[in-house]
């Protein structure tokens, strides 16, 4: 597979484009023509060829440009990454699920070389090359962590285990649905999802703690989840909300298709063995409305659950406001066809 | 539960009841490494009964080169401990788990005091590989009640952090005096009998200890009991527990196959709904809060059994 890297912005300018090719393989979320919370687990050991879940951490047209956008972000505002202290040994972990998995996925795009403790990274679409001891953080320029999610798409975090609970204790957040890692960090897993409607009542967070508390080694689990963004832009989080929140209200009848974004988050979670703790790796992925409707069967399917979504979950996505001007645009993609079971297009 | 098949590649006796066993994969891999505390579920094929024991490992845990577990002997018990020290051979091939943590160190922790009783001992052997590496203070306290039982002596570190209690010798250990000593931000993990978890609770209890800072695992072995009968609801068959079978393994052999994980009432991965209870559950698992326990509508096959006139599972 040769991969032809995006020059594209995600802010400002907005120059974000997927390629023929990126809306063909887009994760789109929904399996039937309406949706209410589950907990879709499935256990992420591959997929479907060229799609999302085919590799372990998925590297596309995007990279670059996304690493690009995160170092803006980390810049203006350090606090999007944080690690608590006892939190070192799960990043090393991290470091070395990512890049042994990504240097056998992509050989010709990562490798890594490794002696003992003594190792030797090669990242060659973004141009880094480096010699360190494993273990040893001393010897990168940053922390575990950080060193490998400046290189690796998709938010991340990094959640302890104990007490019978999972605690947010270290992430790299800045592609984020608005939360934010600097409120959150040091919480445990009712705490941190606390502001999702229903879904306590629905006892879904019971039953998907129990799950993970038993996560194994070796099994990863993903799921998608979903959100509306208006404008491709990654870093939508509470800290800037004074910079996203009014494009909201850009949004006309006329550049709806363009402007408005399904935002598709691909979560994995994966048991570390050193810390045993939790990697949560949040993937995000963009896709207007007017790439998503040239995929017909998408184009009924969105038009269907958005039309019929409970209003507190509209609220809760933060595009109620828009909901009308989005269903009215898709109401056109929909002829009433029957669509066939499943995620992807026909 | 995701499973290896690995070679039996040493076998040590370290007493008269203790004997270590080391596997290796067959051709040589590296073993996933884990975290210490963690332990991993060997499958036994004992005649027409499989088996299912967990065991802690002993080893470094970052040493891929092999798995070591230390059996003791149990002669009263159900049969997997005997199997392991008069059945199992060098060059034997045994499926085992991957390692799974039920009671790992917790990394925040300013000190570690561990406190063994016995047989107990085996997750701390691999916790202080992992804290000497951490270079984290600790203590540990080995207790037992002769020298005999003190199989894992060799295997311990000789350090002044590292002290040994032997009843017998008139040598108790004093929980009061090891648990008052303590700096803030010192967390105690406790493995041993259940009368020992208790005492080490109360007296922390007692000494103002915050909740957060006791861990402990107790792994139960199914506890036998009078047989009795349950009821499968979905298909309507009937299967009988026998006396030194647990619930699980009674579905196991009929040929249903309940999801689990550590098969000693502590993980939670087998709870099954209950559909018709009329009777008693005896409940013997640490995972079912008392709320659940006394509604009788949740079971956990792995350790707990059941007496009265009708139960039916969701299965």
């Amino acid at each position: 597979m040769t991969l032809r890297f995006n020059d594209e912005t995600f802010r400002g300018d907005y120059t974000f484009r997927n390629s023929p090719q990126a809306v063909r393989r887009f994760p789109f979320p929904f399996d039937q023509d309406s949706y209410m919370y589950s907990v879709n687990l499935e256990l992420h050991k591959g997929g479907r060829a060229g799609s999302v879940f085919e590799n372990r951490f998925d590297v596309d047209e995007h990279y670059v440009a996304e690493m690009r956008d995160r170092e803006i972000t980390l810049a203006e505002d350090p606090l999007r990454c944080q690690s608590l202290p006892h939190m070192e040994l799960a990043g090393w972990d991290f470091l070395e699920l990512v890049m042994t998995t990504k240097a056998e996925d992509y050989p010709d795009l990562f490798t890594l070389h490794r002696d003992g403790d003594r190792w030797h990274w090669i990242n060659r679409p973004l141009n880094i090359e480096q010699r360190f001891t494993f273990l040893d953080a001393t010897t990168l320029p940053c922390g575990p962590m950080e060193y490998i999610t400046r290189q690796t798409q998709g938010d991340h975090a990094l959640l302890d285990q104990r007490d019978g609970n999972l605690w947010m204790d270290a992430g790299m957040i800045t592609s984020q649905a608005d939360w934010s890692l600097d409120f959150d960090i040091g919480m445990n897993f009712f705490e941190w999802h606390a502001p999702v409607p229903k879904a306590h009542e629905m006892g879904v967070f019971q039953r998907a703690l129990k799950f993970l508390l038993n996560l194994q080694q070796g099994a990863p689990v993903r799921r998608l989840n979903w959100t509306m963004t208006v404008n491709p832009r990654l870093d939508t989080s509470p800290e800037n909300y004074h910079k996203w929140g009014p494009e909201k209200r850009t949004i006309t009848p006329g550049n709806v298709g363009e402007k408005q974004f399904l935002r598709v988050e691909l979560q994995t979670l994966w048991r570390l063995p050193r810390s045993n703790a939790i990697a949560f790796p949040i993937r995000c992925y963009l896709c207007s409305l007017e790439d998503i409707v040239t995929v017909p069967k998408w184009g009924r399917r969105l038009h269907r659950v958005l039309r019929d979504l409970p209003e507190e979950l509209a609220t809760y996505k933060g595009f109620a406001v828009n909901r009308p001007m989005i269903v009215d645009y898709l109401a056109q993609f929909d002829d009433g066809a029957e669509t066939s079971p499943g995620i992807f297009p026909d | 539960m995701i499973t290896q098949m690995l070679r039996v590649a040493a076998i040590t006796p370290l007493s008269s009841y203790v004997t270590r066993f080391r596997f290796e994969h067959p051709e040589g891999a590296a073993l996933p490494v884990f975290s210490g505390g963690a332990h991993v579920v060997v499958e036994m094929p004992d005649g027409a009964v499989l088996r299912r024991n967990s065991y802690s490992l002993i080893s470094d845990p970052v040493d891929s080169s092999g798995y070591e577990i230390a059996v003791r002997r149990e002669d009263a018990g159900r049969g997997g401990s005997r199997y392991m020290h008069s059945r199992l051979r060098l060059g034997d091939l045994l499926r085992v788990t991957v390692p799974v943590n039920l009671f790992s160190l917790d990394l925040r922790a300013k000190r570690h005091l561990m406190i063994a009783g016995g047989i107990g001992i085996t997750p701390f052997l691999a916790q202080l590989k992992q804290i000497a590496r951490l270079h984290a203070p600790f203590e540990l306290h080995y207790a037992v009640r002769s020298r005999d039982e003190a199989a894992a002596l060799p295997l311990l570190p000789d350090l002044p952090q590292v002290h040994l209690h032997v009843s017998d010798e008139g040598n108790r250990m004093d929980l009061g005096a090891v648990l008052a000593g303590q700096p803030l931000g010192t967390h105690v993990y406790t493995c041993g009998p259940e009368g020992l978890i208790d005492a080490v609770a109360e007296t922390a209890a007692r000494l103002g200890w915050p909740k957060g800072a006791l861990h402990s695992e107790a792994f139960l072995s199914p506890p036998p009991g009078a047989p009795f009968d349950v009821t499968l609801a979905r298909s309507g068959r009937k299967i009988t527990v026998g006396p030194h079978q647990s619930l699980l393994e009674a579905l196991e052999a009929a040929g249903v196959q309940p999801d689990w994980s550590c098969r000693g009432g502590a993980c939670g991965r087998c709870e099954t709904a209950v559909i018709r209870c009329d009777g008693h559950i005896e409940h013997h698992d640490h995972w079912l809060n008392d709320a659940e326990k006394a509604s009788q509508t949740r079971i956990m096959p792995c350790v707990s059994r059941f007496s009265g006139a009708d139960l039916a599972l969701d299965l």
